[in-house]
């Protein structure tokens, strides 16, 4: 049966076209493309909430766009037991409606990141797969709220439910920071405590096909199929 | 009625905007100023007849839906 799946857009996303791509390039199956306003969706395998800034980052990053149309449809898919993954501003929208611990902050040193960063996997999930235990990923990033932040109580629940997909990690060649924007524990992705919606900074459409510097961001998609 | 409400970031979580004015001013000469934080500041008009318990439980109510992240994010009405 064919891996099917959606892309959700919101005015000011910017990285859903990359998404789609990165879907039917990866998945060769079904993907929608669907606009924030609707009221239903698809049952697909695999939402995403790409990548942007939605309503501007009015008010906080990802708020406005966790209060949208579609949403509750977002919700009843993760109930459902299928896959959600927001990436950048995703991952902000998700923490905003609550699917997801924690919230995205400001950049430590007040920079927007655009550039490659490093990451590596930290617990086990159906999003990690296919990646070994301590691969380095060349993935980018483009955020200026990324520093995730929790509380002491929801770092303990994190770990002892194995909910840290990704960290941030210095690369193996190069002079990187180990913790790029500040995050706690250097956290880069999580998941819900069911592992099957994930949180990430870094941008995976963005590095999959042959015209990418890195094409580490076919491991998800892969992780998910396989 | 026009009601103010004065959003900051919690006291432990890191607040670099304030950080870096902080600086700038201590550059200027201010170098009495210290642990400077920035927060924002909502307007909003009600109106006028509504009552002290209703306009409080609205105004609480918003806040928790959308205007402020608990997780980060505190509130004062003001006035």
């Amino acid at each position: 049966m064919s891996f099917k799946s959606a892309v959700i857009t919101f005015p000011g996303s910017n990285c859903d076209r990359d998404a789609l791509c990165y879907l039917k390039d990866l998945t060769k199956g079904e993907v929608h493309n669907i606009w924030h306003e609707e009221t239903s969706l698809p049952k697909v395998d695999l939402v995403i909430l790409p990548g942007g800034f939605s309503f501007g980052d009015y008010l906080r990053s990802g708020a406005m766009a966790s209060k949208s149309k579609i949403i509750d449809e977002v919700v009843k898919h993760a109930n459902d037991n299928r896959y959600l993954l927001g990436i950048c501003n995703g991952f902000q929208i998700l923490t905003e409606i609550g699917l997801l611990e924690g919230a995205l902050i400001r950049n430590k040193k007040l920079k927007f990141l655009g550039k490659n960063c490093f990451i590596k996997k930290k617990f086990k999930n159906n999003f990690n797969l296919s990646i070994k235990d301590n691969q380095i990923l060349q993935i980018p990033v483009a955020h200026n709220e990324g520093n995730f932040y929790c509380d002491a109580e929801t770092l303990n629940l994190l770990k002892n439910n194995e909910q840290i997909a990704f960290e941030y990690c210095k690369g193996e060649f190069s002079n990187t920071e180990e913790n790029i924007n500040g995050s706690i524990e250097a956290i880069a992705g999580i998941t819900n405590k069911k592992k099957n919606v994930l949180g990430m900074m870094p941008h995976p459409e963005r590095a999959y096909s042959d015209f990418h510097q890195s094409q580490d961001g076919r491991l998800i998609i892969e992780s998910l199929i396989s | 009625m026009r009601i103010k409400i004065l959003v900051r970031l919690k006291g432990q979580i890191l607040e670099p905007q304030g950080k870096v004015i902080e600086q700038s001013l201590n550059s200027l000469g201010f170098i009495e100023f210290s642990n400077i934080r920035q927060g924002k500041l909502i307007e909003l008009d009600l109106p006028d007849n509504i009552s002290k318990d209703e306009k409080a439980q609205k105004i609480d109510s918003a806040c928790k839906k959308l205007l402020v992240n608990d997780i980060i994010e505190e509130y004062e009405v003001l006035g």
